[in-house]
């Protein structure tokens, strides 16, 4: 039978997750339907995220900050050039993949686990014989709220994380606030932003897209639930992985 | 009135049940009973289009719930109510809203006649004082109890019980089957309760589907039950602890 074969299981899940987005994409415009949901989830991926957003940057302009100074400990290079390469690193890379990467485990999580506790618990069939839409109803706002919000929290993360690097530099004593800023700004490009918010686009809508589907078509108690969870998050962060290279390949 | 005809339904290689037919007359309380996993809850499913079969019928009213459009088959599952076996109750909401949740979005109704109406679904049901708790404050019984205020909220034709008694004590579950009959005369609802409680059937249901062996096994009026030559059904009824003679003579 052809559902023995290798990769079947997969090539239907496939199947499962382009049916979904599909009538999501039907569904986007029943606006009344979501749309008291849709600002509940802009301040969940959006605002409840900006705690985490505001370490993820601080940290990662900070240490990248540390370890640049330690690469290019030689006098052959100016001292600005560390504030070029964390800034260019952080805007180009890191704002956008560890933020996405942190995300798929907090916002992913929480959708998955929501949704698959609504489906085993029968709230969605509920919702389905009330003559509500539940596609329309739980995954496009969910979507939608990751498509805005990811990008709001790439710029948090991004100004975060410049700061995180210009502190520890200063700090640090490797070289003084202003000199770290001339050299962000010498090699600051307007593409390079363009880039960090088409990939935190992509990002947040790998990571709410699987997360919903996941939680959506949970099966099997508590523990289908935890497995649905756990696979979101798996799988959001590979998708991520795998969406930065490609975007990479395609756009740098 | 709603009529099923030759359904069938597995899932993967799992036959569940095959060749199913019967009718529910308008009006009346039906009981599917049957087994534990012998799939009663699976044909509930069927019955609103929840569940797809692999081959057959439901016709309500005459029209195949199967071949509607999404927007046709939403409007007639606002014609059902379901009471789900956990309740399903939104447990990010208080019972208020959970039962005001459908008025909400499906009617024009105003913050007042919302009010009335909740609190009149919730003292049918004998919990007006529950209004304002928390879901997860609700015992097994209430939720169940605030699951059936909101299944009628919209005023349904047709009401379906998934295992309405199951879980509770037996004082809890006396008071769930006064329920159902007096949402059945008093709503004049057609009544649809999957049970494997002998007792709940003989208390509400006037005709039984007894669903074994992966197909229907039999059906009929509840007082012809103790009359069948089904050697399954009599067993069935005779493992219960219930004394059906005592009851139904």
């Amino acid at each position: 039978m052809i559902s023995n074969l290798p990769g079947a299981a997969g090539l239907k899940e496939f199947g499962q997750y382009a049916q979904l987005l599909y009538q999501a994409l039907r569904s986007s415009t029943e606006f009344s339907t979501y749309r008291k949901n849709l600002f509940q989830e802009f301040v969940k991926v959006g605002y409840e995220s900006i705690p985490i957003i505001f370490l993820v940057g601080i940290f990662t302009g900070a240490v990248l900050t540390l370890q640049t100074a330690y690469q290019l400990d030689t006098d052959i290079y100016p001292s600005t050039i560390i504030g070029s390469i964390v800034a260019q690193s952080i805007l180009i890379e890191l704002a956008a993949v560890i933020s996405a990467l942190v995300l798929a485990g907090k916002v992913g999580a929480r959708i998955s686990t929501e949704l698959g506790t609504m489906r085993v618990s029968e709230q969605i069939d509920a919702l389905e014989s009330m003559g509500f839409n539940s596609v329309s109803f739980l995954v496009v706002p969910r979507i939608l709220a990751g498509l805005c919000m990811f990008p709001i929290l790439y710029i948090t993360a991004g100004v975060f994380g410049i700061i995180g690097g210009v502190t520890a530099g200063a700090l640090d004593g490797i070289l003084p606030a202003a000199e770290f800023m001339e050299g962000a700004r010498a090699f600051f490009f307007e593409s390079d932003i363009i880039f960090g918010f088409i990939k935190s686009i992509v990002f947040g809508f790998v990571i709410t897209s699987i997360s919903c589907f996941k939680g959506y078509y949970a099966f099997g108690g508590a523990e289908g639930v935890g497995t649905a969870t756990t696979q979101a998050t798996v799988l959001s962060c590979i998708f991520v992985l795998l969406s930065d290279f490609a975007l990479a390949a395609i756009l740098l | 009135m709603i009529e099923i005809k030759n359904l069938t339904k597995s899932f993967g290689d799992n036959l569940v049940w095959r060749d199913v037919s019967f009718e529910i007359q308008d009006g009346e309380t039906t009981a599917v009973i049957g087994k534990s996993g012998c799939g009663k809850s699976v044909l509930l499913k069927h019955l609103n289009a929840l569940l797809y079969p692999d081959e057959g019928t439901v016709l309500v009213d005459g029209k195949c719930v199967f071949e509607l459009s999404y927007s046709e088959l939403r409007k007639v599952r606002q014609r059902f109510g379901i009471l789900f076996q956990g309740g399903a109750l939104f447990d990010s909401i208080s019972t208020f809203e959970n039962i005001a949740f459908p008025l909400r979005y499906f009617t024009d109704q105003g913050e007042e006649e919302i009010e009335h109406n909740v609190l009149e679904a919730l003292s049918m049901v004998n919990l007006e004082h529950a209004a304002e708790k928390s879901t997860s404050a609700l015992s097994g019984g209430m939720r169940k109890r605030v699951g059936l205020a909101r299944a009628i909220i919209l005023k349904p034709d047709y009401l379906l019980y998934d295992e309405p008694t199951s879980g509770l004590d037996p004082r809890t579950s006396e008071e769930i089957n006064e329920l159902i009959n007096e949402m059945a005369d008093s709503l004049e609802i057609t009544s649809v309760v999957i049970t494997h409680d002998m007792h709940s059937v003989l208390e509400v249901a006037e005709r039984v589907a007894f669903l074994d062996e992966q197909k229907l096994s039999w059906f009929g009026k509840t007082e012809d039950m103790k009359h069948s030559d089904n050697k399954n059904l009599i067993d069935f009824i005779s493992a219960s602890e219930y004394q059906i003679n005592s009851k139904s003579a």
